[in-house]
């Protein structure tokens, strides 16, 4: 058994139990925690298999941002747990059977004499200098360009719907609408009046002392 | 040199393990939304094998996009299970009966 093997085993070993972990943890931030250690142990496996910019962009990704999300979410939410639980093993005699079947039908055409497994040859040893991520560019930036910039749009509506649901007026708060500002009219702030002429000095303040009252604006 | 069935078979491992998260949390959305990201990284692990095994980066370009449409995924699912708790104070599945379904 040679090293690839040996760290072969541990990271699966770490996936698989961690996985289980995930799906069976009690509390919500052990299983965001232990997903974490899962992705983890597959960048690790990415590793192995010489897949270096997608394990650095799984590190980065996921367990930088999307499980800070998860996180966030699951500390912001009041969540009763005990409700959540009620029943947790109940479905276990069907969903054990058909996660298992699920498995042996996978695991009995991966390793039966049809897939063509056993034949494949190993690949060669990559070429002295050979960059994962230049080779990855290379083909990303020219052959899978249309793809590329489609996954950008995603991204952006996926922002523009996150923040679109999440976002609340809140009640309280003293800023003004720009869009008000720009809709203001002369008409909305100016008003005049026709009315006599006065003598001077015989009634009302004298002008130009700061206390004439602004117009009021039409309701 | 680690043979190419065995990552088949972790990954499908994985796969089984979402599926019975799936199953079992069916209360609870959060870690529903984490048994898809599982079910997701046991696909991506199938195509980054095949993707060195096969000497093919369309593979990898693949696991790209994946990752890409996931994380946009959980980020709607998350702003949508927010939206919900300030509604209705609560996210438990059998309180989310508006529609009588």
């Amino acid at each position: 058994m040679n090293f690839q093997a040996v760290v072969f085993f541990v990271l699966a070993a770490v996936l698989v139990l961690s996985a289980l972990r995930v799906i069976t943890a009690r509390n919500p931030v052990h299983a965001a925690l232990f997903l974490v250690l899962s992705f983890a142990a597959a960048a690790g496996l990415w590793l192995l298999l010489h897949a270096e910019f997608l394990a650095i962009t799984l590190i980065l990704v996921y367990v930088g941002a999307v499980m800070v999300l998860f996180l966030f979410v699951v500390m912001m939410l009041d969540i009763n747990i005990d409700r959540m639980r009620e029943g947790f093993w109940n479905i276990l005699p069907i969903a054990l059977p058909v996660a298992v079947l699920l498995l042996v039908v996978m695991a009995a055409t991966l390793l039966g004499p049809y897939f063509g497994l056993s034949m494949r040859p190993p690949p060669p040893e990559a070429a002295e200098g050979y960059s994962n991520t230049r080779a990855i560019g290379m083909v990303l930036y020219t052959e899978y360009l249309y793809p590329f910039e489609l996954a950008a749009v995603i991204l952006l509506v996926a922002i523009v719907a996150a923040i679109a649901l999440t976002l609340r007026e809140r009640k309280n708060t003293r800023s003004i609408d720009p869009a008000v500002q720009v809709a203001a009219r002369r008409e909305g702030r100016v008003r005049l009046v026709s009315m006599p002429s006065e003598p001077r000095g015989v009634s009302g303040p004298p002008p130009g002392d700061g206390t004439e009252q602004p117009p009021q604006p039409p309701k | 040199m680690v043979p190419l069935s065995y990552y088949l078979i972790l990954g499908a491992i994985l796969f089984a393990i979402s599926v019975l998260g799936i199953f079992l949390n069916r209360k609870n959305v959060i870690i529903l939304l984490m048994a898809i990201e599982l079910n997701l990284l046991a696909v991506n692990l199938n195509f980054i094998a095949f993707s060195y095994y096969l000497q093919d980066l369309a593979g990898q370009v693949f696991v790209f996009f994946i990752l890409t449409v996931a994380a946009a995924e959980s980020a709607i699912g998350l702003a949508i299970l927010v939206a919900l708790f300030r509604n209705l104070r609560t996210i438990h599945v059998d309180d989310l009966d508006t529609l009588k379904g």
